[in-house]
């Protein structure tokens, strides 16, 4: 689904993502994990082009989103994102920061995105903040309510940049409930975390990521009870 | 001592009198006072529509992807507008104000209009600057959300980012706003019967220049005093919706 080709990202001088190559298929749920800096979040940050790579290819769908003539903007509504500080629009209501994008790209009517923004809602739970606003809510609201904007747009793949990293411990649960379920619906997805206990419950596959390159990766179980790597190793030791 | 100022408070009254009331002159300052508010909202409307314009144009220009191709109308866009603000914030106002007045519209009958130009012209270079630094104060997260989800640029400016910038620039504005109104005295220069232009003119009839002056002094006073109030006012009501 997802394909990359010799990712390369550099900041200046700096180089954060070194030569990356890696496919992620329809249905899988890739967690990413590794140390701050290790370039994990720029990685999933280049999939839908918030990033510019410095070089490589990556391909979406058999489409070269890499490739400048490509329309960004149309790659990206099948992306769905959720951010680590949930970006919600503090101008608006919840369900216009629902609606808007669906009404916007002609997906949707007014009407039907209404419709669709108020299932989602009662599916998390919040139907009856609607009307709120997003300072009235708490971060784990927010952040269920983050999800439910990017699935408005009924995205191919969802990319979770440390969805849980800002939220109070007490949280984290509900946000995490969250992606379990949409994982069980055969969502594809690719979070970033230091959840260990959701990569192992959840993931299909989990990346270990330090220094711009993907140093192990295996299925969760494998991943945790016999890290191969030494780095990985330490890491784990660390966490676990 | 006290016999001059008792004389000079004497002959005070028939100063006042002659400057504001003999010929019903107060109907001229009320009349130039509208007309200088007049000018100073018509100016500010051009203003604000070109600083919005021209801080659009330089934010879309200053934040394209690196490594794509560059837009070259919009690269052309950016140097014009880059020239203007160059230009119009590096030469005095008054100068400005002869130029459009006496060289480039030196036999346009309608003297309204010629200021509108200067002042709004004038005007919106600053506003640019402050719409542009209102733009930049919105969190990158934020129009980062909208563009993630398929938004295009131009939505994502329009829905999201320019709403929350135009909070923070609000304030900003209306000290603009202050600053046009008080600086419209300047085109008198060309003629334009405002405020500053009839007291001048009726100091020049009755041959005494205190009370004219120092009236229209109070008057333009009385009026930034007003606004200032209701930009107090407008941003306590704007911090309160914050904490909504």
């Amino acid at each position: 689904m997802i394909d990359v080709k010799n990712l390369r990202k550099a900041f200046g001088d700096h180089l954060v993502l070194d030569d990356i190559t890696e496919s992620i298929q329809e249905g899988e749920k890739v967690v990413i994990i590794g140390p701050s800096g290790s370039g994990k979040s720029t990685f999933l940050r280049c999939l839908n082009l918030l990033e510019i790579p410095s070089g490589g290819i990556i391909t979406f769908n058999g489409v070269t989103i890499t490739d400048p003539r490509v329309d960004i903007d149309k790659i990206r509504q099948q992306m769905g994102m959720v951010f680590q500080h949930f970006n919600l629009f503090p101008n608006m209501t919840i369900r216009r920061n629902i609606t808007l994008a669906p009404v916007r790209t002609k997906l949707m009517s007014q009407e039907e995105a209404d419709d669709a923004a108020t299932a989602l809602l009662k599916r998390v739970g919040l139907e009856d903040k609607a009307d709120a606003y997003p300072a009235q809510l708490s971060g784990g609201q927010k952040q269920r309510i983050a999800i439910v904007r990017a699935l408005a747009m009924r995205p191919k793949v969802m990319l979770f940049d440390e969805p849980t990293s800002a939220l109070d411990p007490e949280m984290v649960g509900e946000v995490l409930d969250v992606m379990k379920e949409l994982a069980q619906e055969g969502m594809t997805m690719v979070v970033v975390t230091h959840e260990m206990g959701f990569a192992r419950e959840v993931g299909s596959r989990v990346l270990f990521m330090d220094g711009g390159h993907i140093l192990e990766q295996n299925t969760p179980k494998e991943f945790f009870d016999h890290p191969q790597n030494p780095r990985t190793q330490l890491f784990l030791s660390k966490v676990l | 001592m006290f016999q001059s100022l008792i004389d000079w408070l004497d002959r005070l009254g028939p100063r006042l009198y002659a400057a504001f009331l003999e010929g019903d002159r107060w109907r001229l300052y009320l009349e130039g006072l509208a007309t200088t508010l007049e000018l100073t909202v018509v100016a500010l409307v051009v203003g604000v529509v070109l600083g919005v314009l021209v801080a659009v144009i330089r934010t879309a220009h200053d934040q394209q992807r690196p490594g794509r191709r560059r837009n070259p109308i919009l690269g052309i866009l950016n140097v014009i507008c880059k020239i203007y603000t160059t230009v119009i914030r590096g030469t005095p106002m008054l100068v400005q104000i002869l130029i459009w007045g006496f060289v480039i519209f030196a036999s346009s009958r309608n003297k309204f209009m010629v200021g509108v130009v200067a002042l709004g012209i004038n005007s919106g270079a600053y506003v640019a600057e402050i719409v542009r630094g209102g733009l930049m104060s919105v969190d990158v997260g934020q129009s980062e959300a909208g563009r993630s989800l398929g938004l295009g640029y131009l939505d994502t400016m329009r829905f999201i980012v320019i709403p929350q910038a135009f909070k923070n620039i609000l304030p900003s504005l209306g000290n603009e706003f202050i600053t046009l109104f008080k600086d419209t005295s300047l085109v008198n220069t060309i003629g334009l019967t405002e405020l500053t232009y009839r007291a001048s003119r009726i100091a020049g009839v009755t041959f005494d220049y205190m009370p004219p002056y120092i009236g229209i002094a109070i008057m333009y006073l009385a009026v930034v005093i007003i606004l200032t109030w209701f930009q107090g006012k407008l941003e306590r009501r704007l911090r309160q919706s914050d904490r909504r």
